[in-house]
């Protein structure tokens, strides 16, 4: 059965896969349907939605176009999502990777340091270097990058500790293949299908980690982004609570679509073969 | 009793852990845009001169690195964790005046999703092929995915806005002047929001272990055999099945404390739960990164007592896990 | 012959697997007793449907798997009509189950005196106190050493030998008049196999229990079975007395079975001259080392402990253990996949122990390995033509003449060329230690170290890939060193044996020497426990 045809068997993997590509969809529509910047106030603020034609999700504190602002900020949210993350696994891939196949002092090392920032709440660190670092696109994704990375490691680490004694791995050092070609061509292959189901998860909980962020007032304030949108609106949530509802729902459905796709990956990726044996 | 030689050991670890914290937190004041002394004395203090003063003779900040590290981290082992200009206090004084709102919060959260997360996904993995079953775990993959700072407003909104039945902010009604059991009682309406809030996401993330980890031991070999021996389903869920499956349950709960205490800070900002949460929040909007530093440690300090609490717990559920004698 | 009613009876039983399974019954049409005071072997190859039946019968069939014809008489009831409560009124009171894996069986988490009880506790008997003091008897009964301090025991304190006992006290508890033992000394060593099958037919003796018997093992029924009934693909092929099936089969597979089993006939040696040694190995040592916490005191075991022998061109020399005698270890240090901690090996003279880097590559490929797992042994995600190129390639061959030689090692090997485009899971485990095979002459070795090569396989493929390295051995003129834990295969193809416990060297000599007139207790030992030696010699 190919790959897709697994993945398509997992319905809710394909319910997400629909949701995300609208979600991308959004994105890449916002420059053509809202062209100016979310940050113009168009408006009376605190339209309701549908008060007004075509400001159909009602304007907000300062009267800006919520849907606009919900458009572009798909953008910056897969944005940060998939760079945050891809600067983690190229972190922790390879450090996981040398640490579970040599072992010893460096694997000693890795696991104090992955222990150490188990201990620490990753969200506090997080906003520690964001407040530090001054809020920028490029601190949030370093600092979401920095508290996501140690997972990445301890499950290529787990893995190339596991694959390191297996027998294809010791045909090949008895042939005479070097370190190098043995983890790039051996483990390495057979370890992806774990590594892009967690990338798929990391992503959901980048977005979650920059919402949470922006919420607090630590978002980029040059980037209209839905954690912001919802952070503004806390204070008159009495009088306009549909200002942090539609962001909300926005987030909640990226964070779902990713966490289901993520599903369907591990299925399609590790389909259970039993084996062959009585 | 070995316990005893145990929680030494780890209390020794936790040392080591806060030492780097403080050696990090002292680099990161090193690392940020601008005057370190600026830094210290946080956004309102850093207009006042002769704090400013004070500050760099304290630190040592015209010194050489090393004489600046020495005086920060002694400080630290003294207990100063500065002195923060706004709120008129030490730092120190501040944090622990919250603590104890953090705890109770926090504790409540733990408590709670633990248990349900259990119950549920004990349900759910009795439930595998029915619809009831599918049901829990969509609920679990919902709340697993909902953004905790919105789920709480969500619950503002509705519970208290619309509906009227609970409380929205604060620990307790001020003014009201309640005492003694009265207080109590107080305490407990206005922590049911907050606590549940925080509890969700995590409760989805028991839920789903918890399913997982049952349907795992449900296959091992030692359930067969239970069942060769002619025991009722019930008593193989409980003894056999239930008892396996928490081990790692027990583990991930370790794990999670340090999300947990995270997603502390959001709930206590939007409930105004008077706890270092709502501290750290407060101390963002002033700039005051002393505060903030000192924050932060105390709440790796909270994980750590966390975790050694889960460890023992988990030593104590599995007796493969034992020192020599 | 008894005169006694069946204790249980198969008739006709037909069990359907799920759709997209490899054949449509697991079991087709089966029909066998089991009588008062005998044991019956249910005697098969994997795949065969023999552990399908004893599912069955407690009412413990996977999902999917269902009956569609037949019935199982017990006590006049049909099992196949009963509920799950009716077959639980059954399960540890009147028919009792062991199954293979000891390591697994037992629930780790609870103390071994307490999981006894319960099968006490599942059937309303007797007070708490007194269950304590059964399972205590029952603990005295089944051999295992020191029962009161046992009792108290988390199963990961006992062996695996233990372990097992402890599940025939609790099948036995209740005195059931059935009992069904799922292979179960396969997952142990020869001497612990040895004396679980003595405790099981000890026992049934004893209490006069009917004993359904399952293995894969001809020697075994060869020392246990009363009765014999052989199975193939769901379908019963043979049934019998065990003199009439042992000695005189009627079909041609038990006949196939039976022959495939090594035999006792050992060839003679060919009286050579010792030209200089291939590989000389001169006081090996290596002891592991676990590392001890702060709490943990390090543990040591010594793998190997001042291991000297030679092997000459041309020659196969087998290195027989159990498990923790060190073969593994010594093989592995062998092929340089282990460094030893002190003595030498070399190969033609050159100290092979001592080499690095460059000179190492250059000498590696003299020796190559073949493995026991053949489900492990190959990486899931390349062709198996570049599994077995990729020695030649990282040594410096072109890509187009590594895969030209791969081919023509697939044919010798008895898979043909067209294999090398195939992934390993398009092919059978017997296939694919063909495959391992391949790739170990891919780099022209003198010496093939073969690690339990041929353990993990059934008898009569065993046989057939035995053949296979036989063949190629005179072809290419190769050494042999092989490991393995079954001393009969070892004698069958090796010209000297070498006899292993705790790391240290017991017994060497020509096969012949060690396997007929043995001289240390410990070989004797090893040979005596080989399950169906009584019998074999009585047919001599």
């Amino acid at each position: 059965m190919s790959f897709f045809a697994r993945f398509a068997q997992n319905r809710g993997a394909l319910v997400g896969l629909f949701i995300l590509l609208a979600i991308i969809a959004m994105a890449m529509l916002a420059p053509f349907l809202y062209p100016e910047s979310p940050w113009r106030m168009v408006q009376r603020p605190f339209l309701a939605p549908m008060e007004v034609d075509g400001f159909w999700l009602g304007t907000d504190t300062m009267g800006r176009d919520v849907a606009a602002g919900l458009m572009h900020g798909a953008w910056v949210s897969l944005l940060i999502g998939l760079v945050s993350t891809s600067v983690a696994l190229l972190i922790g891939v390879p450090l996981g990777a040398v640490a579970g196949y040599y072992g010893g002092l460096i694997d000693d090392a890795l696991m104090r340091f992955t222990e150490f920032f188990q201990t620490i709440p990753n969200f506090a660190l997080a906003i520690v270097l964001v407040a530090i670092m001054q809020p920028s696109v490029t601190s949030i994704v370093l600092a979401i990058a920095i508290v996501s990375w140690p997972p990445v490691a301890r499950l290529v680490r787990a893995e190339f500790m596991s694959l390191r004694h297996r027998e294809y791995v010791e045909a090949a050092r008895l042939v005479g293949q070097t370190n190098r070609t043995i983890i790039l061509r051996q483990i390495l292959p057979n370890t992806l299908s774990p590594i892009i189901v967690l990338a798929s998860l990391m992503v959901a909980t980048a977005i979650l980690l920059e919402s949470a962020l922006s919420f607090l007032g630590l978002g980029d304030p040059n980037v209209m982004s839905w954690g912001y949108m919802i952070g503004a609106a806390r204070t008159v949530i009495r009088q306009a609570w549909w200002l942090s509802f539609f962001p909300g729902v926005a987030i909640l459905l990226t964070v779902l679509a990713l966490n289901l796709v993520g599903e369907g990956l591990d299925d399609a990726l590790n389909p259970k073969l039993a084996r062959e044996r009585s | 009793m070995l316990y005893a030689r145990l929680i030494v050991m780890r209390l020794l670890k936790a040392v080591v852990v806060l030492f780097l914290i403080v050696i990090f937190n002292f680099f990161l004041i090193q690392m940020a845009p601008g005057d370190p002394a600026a830094i210290l004395a946080g956004e309102a203090g850093a207009t006042d001169e002769e704090f400013l003063r004070q500050l760099r003779e304290r630190f040592g900040l015209d010194q050489p690195i090393y004489v600046q590290l020495w005086r920060y981290v002694s400080g630290i082992a003294m207990l100063d964790f500065g002195w923060s200009y706004r709120q008129g206090m030490p730092v120190l004084d501040l944090i622990l005046a919250r603590l104890p709102a953090t705890l109770l919060l926090t504790g409540t959260a733990f408590v709670l999703s633990l248990a349900l997360g259990i119950v549920a996904g004990s349900m759910a993995a009795a439930r595998v092929k029915k619809p009831s079953g599918s049901i829990i775990m969509a609920l679990a993959l919902l709340f697993y995915a909902t953004p905790l700072f919105w789920v709480a407003l969500m619950a503002v909104v509705l519970f208290s806005v619309f509906l009227g039945w609970l409380p929205a902010y604060g620990m307790y009604t001020v003014g009201a002047g309640h005492t003694g059991f009265a207080l109590v009682l107080d305490v407990a309406k206005h922590l049911i929001l907050p606590a549940t809030t925080l509890a969700l996401f995590f409760m989805a993330i028991y839920t789903r272990m918890t399913r997982a980890s049952m349907l795992e031991a449900s296959q091992q070999d030692y359930v067969k055999t239970a069942r060769a021996k002619g025991l009722a389903p019930g008593v193989i869920q409980r003894r056999h099945i239930l008892r396996n499956a928490l081990l790692p349950i027990i583990t991930l709960a370790g794990l999670q404390a340090g999300q947990m205490v995270g997603g502390a800070i959001l709930t206590e900002t939007v409930f105004a739960w008077p706890g270092i949460g709502r501290l750290m929040f407060e101390a963002l909007q002033q700039r005051d990164y002393n505060l903030l530093l000192g924050i932060f440690f105390f709440s790796a300090a909270l994980v750590i007592v966390f975790n050694i609490i889960t460890d023992l717990v988990y030593r104590l559920a599995d007796p493969r896990i034992k020192e020599a004698s | 012959m008894n005169d006694n009613a069946p204790v249980l009876s198969i008739r006709g039983l037909t069990l359907a697997l799920p759709k997209g399974a490899d054949r449509d019954y697991a079991v087709e049409e089966v029909s066998y007793d089991v009588a008062r005071g005998e044991i019956m072997c249910v005697v098969g190859e994997s795949g065969s449907g023999k552990s399908m039946a004893a599912n069955a019968v407690m009412g413990l069939l996977p999902k999917g798997v269902r009956p569609t014809a037949g019935e199982v008489l017990f006590d006049g009831q049909d099992l196949l009509a009963l509920n799950e409560k009716q077959h639980r009124k059954l399960r540890g009171l009147r028919i009792g189950m062991i199954f293979q894996e000891p390591m697994t069986a037992l629930n780790p988490l609870m103390r071994v005196g307490a999981q006894i009880a319960e099968v006490f506790e599942a059937h309303g008997k007797y007070s708490s106190r007194e269950r304590q003091e059964k399972a205590l008897a029952l603990l005295e009964e089944v051999g295992i050493p020191e029962p009161d301090k046992a009792i108290r025991a988390y199963p990961f304190q006992l062996s695996g030998g233990q372990r097992q006992r402890v599940m025939i006290a609790m099948a036995l508890a209740l005195e059931p008049e059935l009992l069904i033992a799922d292979e179960p000394t396969t997952a142990l060593d020869v001497t612990t196999q040895a004396q679980i099958l003595e405790l099981i037919r000890d026992l049934q003796q004893r209490r006069g229990m009917a004993v359904m018997f399952i293995t894969h093992d001809f020697g075994v029924v060869a020392e246990v079975a009363t009765r014999v009934c052989v199975m193939r693909y769901g379908r019963v092929v043979e049934l019998g007395t065990a003199r009439e099936v042992l000695e005189n089969p009627r079909h041609e597979y038990t006949r196939a079975l039976l022959e495939a089993i090594p035999s006792n006939i050992i060839p003679e040696a060919v009286a050579q001259q010792r030209p200089a040694p291939l590989l000389e190995v001169r006081n090996l040592n290596k002891v592991f080392r676990s590392r001890g916490g702060l709490f943990k005191p390090a543990r040591e075991v010594r793998a190997l402990d001042d291991v000297s022998f030679t092997l000459a061109p041309g020659e196969t020399v087998g290195i027989v253990g159990e498990s923790g005698s060190g073969k593994s270890t010594l093989g592995r240090c062998v092929v340089r996949l282990e460094r030893p901690d002190s003595g030498s090996l070399s190969l033609s003279g050159t100290d092979f122990s001592a080499l690095k880097g460059d000179e190492l590559r250059r000498e590696r490929r003299r020796v190559q390995m073949i493995f026991q797992d053949p489900y492990a042994s190959l990486n899931p995600r390349h062709r198996v033509g570049y599994a077995i190129a990729q020695g030649p390639m990282a040594n410096g061959v072109p890509r187009r003449q590594a895969m030209q030689q791969a081919e023509e090692l697939l044919e010798l090997v008895g898979l043909g060329a067209v294999a090398v485009d195939r992934y390993p899971h398009e092919f059978s485990g017997g296939q694919r230690q063909r495959i391992g095979i391949a790739r170990a002459l891919a780099l022209n070795p003198e010496l093939i170290v073969a690690d339990e090569a041929v353990s993990a396989l059934d008898v009569s493929i065993q046989a057939q890939v035995l053949e296979l390295l036989e063949e190629l051995k005179q072809k290419l003129s190769l050494s042999l060193l092989f490991i393995t834990h079954d001393l009969r295969v070892a004698a069958q193809i090796c010209d000297s044996i070498i006899v292993m416990q705790h790391g240290r060297i017991v017994e060497q000599g020509t096969a012949q020497e060690v396997f007929l007139r043995p001289r240390e207790t410990y070989t004797k030992q090893l040979l005596d426990a080989i399950p169906g030696r009584a019998h074999e010699a009585a047919m001599a």
